[in-house]
Order: C-alpha cells, then structure tokens, then sequence
C-alpha cells in the first residue's frame, strides 16, 4: 500500500479516538486530554493534504523545482497555537470547579441540570 | 436508547466527512493552485527564504494579529480566574542538587537558543512562535529547581503589553506610508543576509517577546500556592 | 514514498494508537497525560516526514512541552486517581 494509507489512517484514528474518550469518560481533566488528542489528529490531517511527492520543504535557500504546498502549514502554525490557549483556559475552569464542589466528577455539577 | 442512537449518528455524519476529505485529495498528487504564485514570486516580492513566513506575516498579516488577540484574552481570563484562591500550603522540600546546579548552567543556554530560534525567522525554519514557548520553558526549569523563585509580575506584564502595543503601531505606520495595513515600508535588501525581508524581522521579534512573557506568566499563575 | 520510509511511519502509528488505548484506559491521570505528550512528539517526527519543518518544531515545543507542564501544575492543584 502507499504512504497515504498510513497518514490518512493515523490521522482519522485519532480523531475517532480523541472523541469517544471526550463522550463517554467522566473525570473532568481526562475529558481536556481528549480533546488535546482530537486536535492533534485534526492537524495532521490538514497536513497530510498538501503533501507533493519528490517535494522538498519550503525555503528557498537553493532554487528548487517542486516544493510542498505551504498554505496548509501557514493555517497549521496558527491552529497549534489556538489549541494550547483553549486548553489552558479550559484547566483554569476546571481548577475552580474543583475547588468549589471537591470533586471532578462531571455529574455532580448540579448548577448545570436543566 | 436515544442517546445511544444520537451517538451512532454523530459517528456516521463524522465518517461520510472525513471520507470525502480523504476521497477528493489523492496522496502526493501535485494541486497547487492558490499556492503557485506564493512559490514562483514570493522571495522576488518580500525578500525572504522561508515561504511559510512570508506568508504568515505578509500575505496573511491580519490573521496573525487575530492569534495574537486570542492568546492574550486567554492568558488574561487564566490570570482573572485564578487570582484569589484559598489553598492549604503542601510542605515544599526542595529539589535535589543535580537539578539544581544543572539548571543554573543550562538556563542562559535555552534563553539564547529560543532568541536564535525568533531572530532567524526568516531564514530557517521556526519563527516567532516557538520561540516564545522555548523561552517560557527555561522558565519552567527555572520553577522546578528553585522552588523558592519569584518572577515578578510588574515586568512581564510591562513587556507584554508593550509588544502588543508596537505591533499595532507598526501597522499602523504601514497605513500611513503606503495606504495599507501592515505594508512592507521597510526596505528588502538581498535575500540570505539577517537584516533582509522588510518588517518581518521586527514583528517576528515583537511576537517572540509577547509569547514568551505571556507563557510565564500563565506558568507562574498556575505555580502560585497562597495569596 | 520509498518503502523502508513505509515500514517506519508504521512503527511509529502503531505506538501511536497504543498510546491513544493507554489514554483511554488507564486510571491513573499522571499516565494519561505522558501518553498525550507521546501522542504530540510522535506527531512532530510525522511532520518532519511530510517535509514541514516549521510545524514540526512549533508542535514540539508546544505539545510535548508546555502543555504537559500546564497538565501536571494542574494535577498538583486537584487529585492525581480517578475513581
């Protein structure tokens, strides 16, 4: 099989997986760690679609004839960088969470039942 | 039951959109369209050797200030919400002396690599980015040998808003010399050489300064035991 | 893709989506965490692989770097099990 059997594949894995664990566990932090994973999975999707075969890296300290596509990676750049803000943000919440309930189970949040 | 059905929909919706992604893009298949121009006339019009660069700061400037905003508002609300917390003090025992002796000799290493790694952006690969974070994390070691160490908040705050405001400025002198928000004003000079690529070296500086002040700051947040 | 750079990706996928598993299963969430900063470091080699150096370094330092620094400062904070 090809190369990007492999990539494609690893990339949906992780996607996939990022999500069951953020449905179906109920500690509070490993819910974040799943949605860390599903980032990392949505990045390297989006990079795997702009790979060129026989391309080189995109600097141009030679001439080169066939470069890989560098828009995707401009997009990637700022999306790492979004992901590590959400997540620190998210684990602030969480320390005051539990800091007032003393737990970090996620059904004993009462002020969230309708 | 019908959580159980809203979940097996969820995954088939998920399933059918990422097989069209995988479907309509062939592994290696060479689609460049948009990017053409950027490749063929990018270091003729903004001076430097690193595509990616040139078109995070350049040709995609306002995004770039779009992620510096959204940074700052979450380093912000992690400093809003955990400023006045009770916590029962745990014992500190300080760390061992390999860690601590080590650190003092490797701790001015780091800051100088991650200044390397923002100043040559243009250049190699990395840029303003992860040169802030490897700044941040020379901190970090700094945290976990001396446990005792305060960093105070008076001087990062200082430097971050004073990096985000000269970013600002500097586009704003763009607007003013050639009618454009964030315009290359500065002159490109020959491809290779570290003073090059117009006003990609100063926003890039500016950049690495606010990430790395920003980062410790969230860290010394996170670090802080009583109030 | 030549096919000893083939038999390598693999390896490195298969660890991947046994750190995923662990992630999953395990109890403890000091190991949770090690296996996501796993997940992010093998990440970067991948994009050292489809030629983005840039990526590659800024998922370094970020993923493998300061987010499992902001995981274990919050653990310290709450509890380390979960029950």
């Amino acid at each position: 099989m090809n190369g990007g059997a492999m990539f494609y594949g690893a990339a949906i894995a992780l996607i996939i997986g990022g999500i069951m664990i953020a449905a179906t566990k109920r500690n509070l932090i490993k819910i974040i760690i799943g949605l860390n994973i599903m980032e990392t999975g949505v990045n390297l999707l989006l990079i795997t679609t702009g790979y060129i075969s026989g391309g080189t890296a995109p600097i141009m300290n030679k001439t080169w004839t066939k470069v890989v596509d560098p828009i995707p990676q401009a997009l990637v750049l700022t999306a790492i960088v979004i992901g590590v803000a959400v997540t620190a943000m998210a684990l602030s919440i969480v320390v005051r969470i539990y800091e007032k309930n003393n737990s970090l189970d996620i059904r004993k949040i009462k002020e969230m039942r309708w | 039951m019908i959580k159980k059905v809203l979940i097996i929909l969820l995954f088939v919706l998920l399933g059918l959109s990422l097989y069209s992604v995988v479907k309509y893009n062939t592994f290696g298949e060479d689609k460049t369209v948009v990017a053409r121009h950027y490749i063929d006339y990018g270091m003729k019009e903004t001076g430097s050797q690193n595509i990616v660069t040139a078109v995070v700061v350049l040709y995609r400037g306002f995004d770039t200030l779009g992620e510096v905003t959204v940074l700052f508002l979450a380093a912000t609300a992690l400093g809003a919400l955990l400023h006045g917390l009770r916590f029962k003090s745990k014992e500190k025992e300080p760390s061992s002396l390999i860690v601590s002796t080590a650190a003092r000799y490797i701790f001015p290493l780091i800051i100088l690599f991650g200044t390397y790694v923002f100043v040559h952006g243009h250049l190699t690969p990395g840029g303003g980015f992860p040169g802030g974070v490897i700044i941040a994390s020379a901190f970090l070691l700094l945290f976990l040998a001396y446990t005792q160490k305060e960093v105070s908040e008076k001087t990062l705050s200082l430097t971050e808003g004073t990096a985000g405001i000269l970013y600002v400025i500097t586009g704003l002198l763009g607007l003013v010399m050639l009618n454009s928000f964030l315009a290359n004003f500065l002159p490109k000079g020959i491809p290779g050489k570290l003073l090059s690529a117009g006003i990609i070296p100063l926003i890039y500086i500016l950049i690495g300064f606010k990430v790395g002040a920003e980062m410790t700051g969230v860290l010394r947040n996170l670090k802080e035991e009583e109030k | 893709m030549s096919s000893i750079i083939i038999i390598f990706v693999s390896i490195l996928v298969l660890f991947m989506l046994g750190a995923t598993i662990v992630a999953w299963v395990t109890k403890d969430l000091l190991v949770a965490v090690l296996s996501s900063g796993t997940i992010s470091l093998i990440a970067s080699i991948l994009y050292l692989i489809l030629q983005a150096p840039d990526v590659a370094i800024t998922e370094a330092a970020i993923g493998a770097g300061l987010t499992t620094g902001i995981f274990v400062y919050v653990l310290k904070k709450t509890e380390r099990f979960e029950k």
